[in-house]
């Protein structure tokens, strides 16, 4: 074990690495609806896997069940986090792992860097993995002089593009065949110059330039969906039998994992290997599934290593409004159906982890203060079509509000002059928490009237509310409020303000 | 039955017509309406935005409105704000600290209702044209209202109840389970992307050939509304309510023109 002991570390410990937005959410936005191409993209996958988990998961007549029993196994983990991770350790460890604890991104970093150069090697191959993306492992590996190579077919066209994944599931979602192709034509060694934007070729290409790598590799680097606190197994769910090299060809294996992903016993896994391939790629069952538990001489790598990633879960568990969040398989299926997510794209969204379980697990990791990450909770209509289609039930909408309390709460007391968006929200509740009140302001409406002119519309307003008339009109107030027109006509006034019975059955308008 | 009104800030100020014709349907069934005169918002705006100090006295100001003993059961002519009376105001108030208020907003929400699921579910409407009298002779789309969808399950009752409006075409709406970007200030704070996802929400309104786009709140109409008629549109929202309280004698007015089946325009 890697650990030096420090004194109690002060808490929360946030999370560092690749979980921060550096610019707010809507100028980020802008920029990205600005690119037509990105767009169609994006609108045409996010539909096609829309409509094949729809039809997989209407299959399945016990699905809401599923979803209260995924949602339940993990609210009871996280309940007794450190008693698993414990009960884990121990029996990981019994069948010939090793475990390291890594509270941060860096310190997860330099625990993989140690142990890759303990070996002597200089490359390794990775199964895709969202943990390493948020410790930026790959980046922190180079520096050291370690060429990290990505064996999933997404994350190869991302990595060899020099860019950024812009979805956990379907990294290179923003980009079209013939992208893929000009990217491999570009970057890829020995692409063959005659190669076309058929699948297939491009699939074919790929294989032939990391069948060659696997071959060789010492070294592999994965992550992991799942830890059985029960046996001590790991479990990694993928589509394109590159992990399964990868976990079963190198002598070395070392896999970094969030501490939020173990379940108490191999009997769970059935209800999440039903929910998560339903709910990522929209198949009943996803190709290839390797399950480990330690060593096995002569068979497969020889040293085994583990890293249990802290990086500001520990913070997220804290919060009790917004824990749930790491129920999160990373599934992918919230950022699919996502209205915002669809025109956006994930790089607006700044971290590792984008769409609505983004907009709320990286300001909960990091902090509501760290950097822009403030801005996301606000990156949602709330329409809700996430939380339908979590198959953990995470109330995404719920936690996106609560994050925005936890926003403006914190912004209190600490400006000179308070925004606009303070003071006319200071100005609107003290108006509409009198029905009085309210009553007062509604005798101005004609005012309004006015001001909307002939045409009876407001096409310009000033400040915050130029967002709406960018590209809305609002329609001319009418001449009196319903109010008013109940007092006056239909039942006669009241003083008090109280209820006023019905006498005039029938009237209609 | 004795029922509440509870209009609702943006209906009140900006579309007492909705209003009017929720009395009006309610009175036509034979039940008796009244209009808390307390009454103002249900703080939606305040909560969303993450000011909930600010929302408390908005939220404690609906409820000590609706807790009278004096009727039966509360309605609002909005999935949305009916949302908030149930699910916001008890999380609200809890939030805060205040038991007491939490338990008082969790029994007015017990008793609030949405317009369509106070008809169907609990006056027994299955047939507006004959139950209510209602006819309406336009083209209509319908748009169901993410709230309404998703937090309160209305299902299809908005839709069934305009299914049998005499004289209404109803044409389904493309992609209707699509958010139309309004979400309160987020069309403020992310204008650009609740402009996208309007811009969609327009072009499969327009593509239905509709006259009218329908729908259950008035801030999503309002919203969309806004988009066509800055598109140069002639395309107009309305309510459902609307719909239903209007009769061969006291057809439903609509702002500008609309096309009537038979092709003459009314107004």
């Amino acid at each position: 074990m890697s650990q030096t002991f420090l004194g109690m570390p002060s808490l929360p410990v946030f999370g560092t690495g690749n979980l921060h937005a550096s610019e707010s959410f809507p100028k980020a936005a802008h920029r990205e609806l600005g690119n037509a191409q990105l767009r169609a993209n994006l609108g045409h996958a996010t539909h096609t896997i829309r409509d094949k988990r729809l039809q997989v998961v209407s299959e399945l007549p016990d699905w809401e069940q599923l979803r209260d029993a995924g949602s339940a196994i993990k609210e009871s983990v996280m309940a007794r986090l450190p008693e698993l991770l414990e009960q884990f350790e121990k029996n990981f460890t019994a069948r010939g792992g090793v475990i390291h604890w890594a509270r941060d991104a860096d310190e997860a970093n330099e625990i993989v860097a140690g142990l890759i150069r303990e070996t002597g090697e200089t490359e390794a191959v990775k199964v895709k993995s969202m943990a390493t993306q948020e410790i930026g492992l790959n980046e922190y590996l180079e520096e050291q002089g370690i060429t990290a190579l990505e064996t999933d077919l997404a994350e190869l066209i991302v990595q060899l593009d020099h860019d950024k994944p812009s979805h956990i599931l379907v990294p290179a979602i923003h980009k079209n065949r013939s992208q893929v192709r000009d990217i491999f034509l570009r970057e890829m060694p020995g692409a063959d110059p005659a190669l076309t934007d058929d699948p297939a070729k491009l699939a074919a290409a790929a294989r032939t330039h990391l069948r060659r790598k696997f071959l060789t590799a010492k070294v592999a680097v994965s992550g992991a969906n799942f830890a059985l606190a029960d046996s001590g197994t790991l479990a990694v769910v993928e589509s394109e039998g590159n992990g399964r090299m990868c976990l079963t060809l190198p002598e070395t294996l070392i896999t970094v994992m969030g501490i939020e992903k173990l379940l108490p016993t191999w009997q769970d896994l059935e209800v999440f290997m039903q929910l998560l391939p339903r709910s990522s790629t929209g198949e009943r069952m996803n190709p290839y599934t390797s399950l480990w538990t330690g060593v096995t001489e002569g068979d497969g790598p020889q040293n085994m290593h583990l890293v249990l990633l802290d990086n500001g879960r520990s913070a997220a568990l804290a919060d009790e409004m917004g824990r749930s969040a790491l129920h999160c398989i990373r599934c992918s299926a919230c950022m699919n159906v996502c209205p915002v997510y669809e025109r956006t794209g994930g790089h607006a969204y700044g971290s590792t982890y984008p769409g609505p379980i983004g907009a709320i697990l990286s300001p909960l990791m990091t902090g509501i203060q760290a950097e822009e990450n403030s801005s996301l909770p606000y990156a949602s209509s709330l329409c809700g079509a996430c939380y339908d289609a979590c198959p953990v039930k995470i109330n995404i909408p719920d936690i996106l509000v609560h994050l925005r309390g936890v926003d403006v709460d914190s912004k209190r007391g600490k400006k000179k002059i308070p925004t606009q968006m303070d003071a006319g929200m200071k100005a609107a509740s003290w108006a509409l928490s009198s029905g009085k009140r309210l009553g007062l302001l509604e005798k101005g409406l004609p005012l309004g009237r006015l001001a909307a002119g002939p045409d009876k519309k407001i096409t310009k307003l000033p400040g915050i509310a130029a967002g709406w008339t960018q590209s809305r009109d609002i329609p001319a107030p009418p001449p009196q409020s319903f109010r008013t027109w109940w007092a006056n006509e239909h039942r006669g006034p009241d003083p008090e303000g109280g209820p006023m019975p019905s006498h005039n059955k029938g009237d209609q308008q | 039955m004795k029922i509440a009104l509870f209009a609702t800030c943006i209906v009140d100020a900006m579309y007492p017509a909705t209003a009017k014709a929720t009395v009006a349907i309610l009175e036509r069934l034979g039940h008796e309406v009244v209009f808390p005169g307390g009454q103002a918002c249900c703080g939606q705006m305040h909560v969303n935005s993450g000011y909930f100090k600010e929302a408390v006295p908005v939220i404690a100001n609906h409820v000590a409105a609706f807790e009278s003993d004096d009727y039966d059961v509360a309605v609002a002519p909005s999935g949305s704000c009916v949302a908030s009376v149930k699910h916001q105001h008890p999380m609200i108030a809890r939030s805060c600290g205040d038991r007491a208020l939490e338990e008082r907003a969790a029994a007015v929400g017990a008793k609030t209702y949405e317009l369509s699921e106070l008809l169907v579910d609990v006056l027994g409407v299955t047939d507006a044209g004959s139950q209510l009298g209602s006819w309406f002779p336009h083209r209509v789309t319908y748009h169901p209202s993410c709230h309404g969808m998703r937090l309160l399950r209305l299902g299809d009752r908005q839709q069934r109840l305009l299914d049998t409006v005499r004289g209404i075409d109803l044409t389904p709406l493309p992609e209707p389970d699509q958010c139309c970007g309004f979400g309160g200030t987020f069309s403020m704070k992310n204008a650009d992307v609740s402009s996208a996802m309007l811009e969609d929400k327009a072009a499969n309104i327009t593509a239905t050939g509709a006259s009218l786009c329908s729908g259950g709140d008035a801030s999503c109409l309002m919203h969309i509304g806004g988009g066509l008629s800055r598109q140069g549109s002639s395309i107009r929202t309305l309510h459902f309510a609307e719909i239903l309280a209007s009769t061969e004698q006291h057809p439903a007015q609509i702002a500008g023109e609309v096309q009537l089946l038979s092709g003459k325009a009314a107004q």
